[in-house]
């Protein structure tokens, strides 16, 4: 029982610490790689587009506005969570 | 890179920096940031109006990232979340006209500088006093048992026994927060908690993180780690209704918020699994830098003239 409960209170080792330091850099490349290649797709097809909205349709713009940052957070979190899940398989 | 909607160019590394500082921020304090992310903004040359606004859609992809991870952590009450975003709504209407009524007094800023810092300056006063009286009471107790995951969020507080008398306050309707550990409080006193929230986001600017995230913690009596989840989904909600107000009035550029969520995104991540680590007192303890950061702004702001 005491040893369960100093395996359950012990901090993590220096071994785990560097394992989960290189899956985070690791992870944070391949995010950087899909971001960057994301927000080119997306400036350069929804610049003009957006824009239009903002001069002549405010109301669609607005609307828009809320989609497409809520739209984002949630791929970009799904695409995180997908990647540390392969991380951690790999692992 | 050029941004058409607001006319400007900006370093998309430079906004992408920004956001993943103040995505950690939020992720791990529960705040969305506009004291940092308004003056980066305003310092590359956005236009006051535009950096407000552009701001708070940032605010809303951040939250919905860090929410969601907060919510698979466990340290989100979605009834008490709903229910705070209708008083903070209303509270936010109120602030705003609170503010024009001020300008038409002629005396806004100077009002809403002496209000803010005073503001600002008692939080930070009162969560170290409070979280180092409990952090001292805690190391003189000696250590407890850890059973990971579930230790690190009970929470321990020296102002509990105010907190206790405020659930105790039988005014109709009582309800129940499960989720948060809160076995009756009345509906009147959440309402007005969330409606001091907004007061304060529509009366000095931003999701007001700073004042909503303490009063939820000692006034409501939810845990930290609750407490800092749920302030972000609630803040999705209000932040989310500033976004399309401001965008009706031409306010928002989302091609600059969403550049900035990019680097949020993965930050408020880091952020809100990083509090897994930390237990309640010294995340309230860390808290504490937030609001005088705010303070420092606003005073540089009226000493210098220049508004950040």
């Amino acid at each position: 029982m005491n040893g369960e409960v100093k395996e359950m209170t012990r901090g993590p080792t220096k071994n785990e610490k560097t394992k989960t330091l290189r899956a985070f850099l690791f992870e944070l490349v391949i995010y950087i790689v899909f971001v960057t290649v994301y927000f080119f797709l997306v400036l350069h097809f929804l610049a003009d587009w957006l824009q239009d909205l903002h001069l002549h349709h405010v109301k669609l713009y607005a609307l828009m506005a809320i989609l497409l940052i809520i739209g984002q957070a949630v791929l970009l979190e799904s695409v995180t969570t997908w990647l540390l899940r392969i991380l951690r398989r790999a692992q | 890179m050029f941004f058409p909607i607001s006319n400007s160019h900006i370093s998309p590394v430079y906004l992408v920096v920004v956001g993943f500082v103040i995505g950690i921020l939020g992720g791990f304090f529960g705040v969305g940031g506009s004291f940092i992310a308004g003056p980066a903004l305003r310092a590359v040359g956005l236009d006051w109006s535009f950096a407000v606004g552009t701001d708070l859609a940032h605010i809303v992809g951040k939250s919905v990232v860090a929410a969601r991870r907060h919510r698979a952590l466990g340290n989100v009450d979605l009834k008490l979340g709903l229910i705070m975003a209708i008083g903070t709504m209303g509270g936010a209407e109120v602030g705003a006209q609170l503010i024009q009524m001020l300008k038409r007094a002629g005396n806004i800023n100077f009002v809403v500088s002496i209000v803010s810092i005073v503001i600002y300056v008692s939080i930070s006063s009162f969560m170290i006093w409070e979280a180092w009286r409990t952090l001292r009471y805690q190391k003189r107790r000696g250590p407890r048992t850890k059973t990971p995951g579930t230790a690190a969020k009970r929470d321990e507080s020296s102002f509990s026994h105010r907190t206790e008398a405020i659930q105790r306050l039988k005014i109709w309707p009582m309800i129940s927060l499960p989720a948060s550990g809160v076995k009756a409080i009345s509906l009147w006193v959440i309402i007005l908690v969330s409606f001091i929230g907004g007061l304060f986001s529509g009366f000095l600017g931003g999701g007001a993180g700073y004042i909503r995230m303490p009063m939820l913690v000692y006034v409501l009596g939810i845990p930290t780690h609750l407490a800092v989840g749920t302030d972000l989904f609630e803040i999705i909600i209000s932040a989310s209704y500033g976004t399309f107000s401001h965008a009706l009035k031409g306010n928002v550029d989302i091609l600059i918020a969403l550049v900035m969520h990019t680097g949020a995104a993965i930050g408020a991540q880091i952020g809100a699994i990083s509090t897994q680590y930390f237990a309640g007192p010294k995340i309230r303890m860390a808290f504490v830098p937030l609001p005088l950061i705010g303070a420092a702004i606003v005073i540089y702001t009226m000493v210098t003239g220049h508004k950040l």
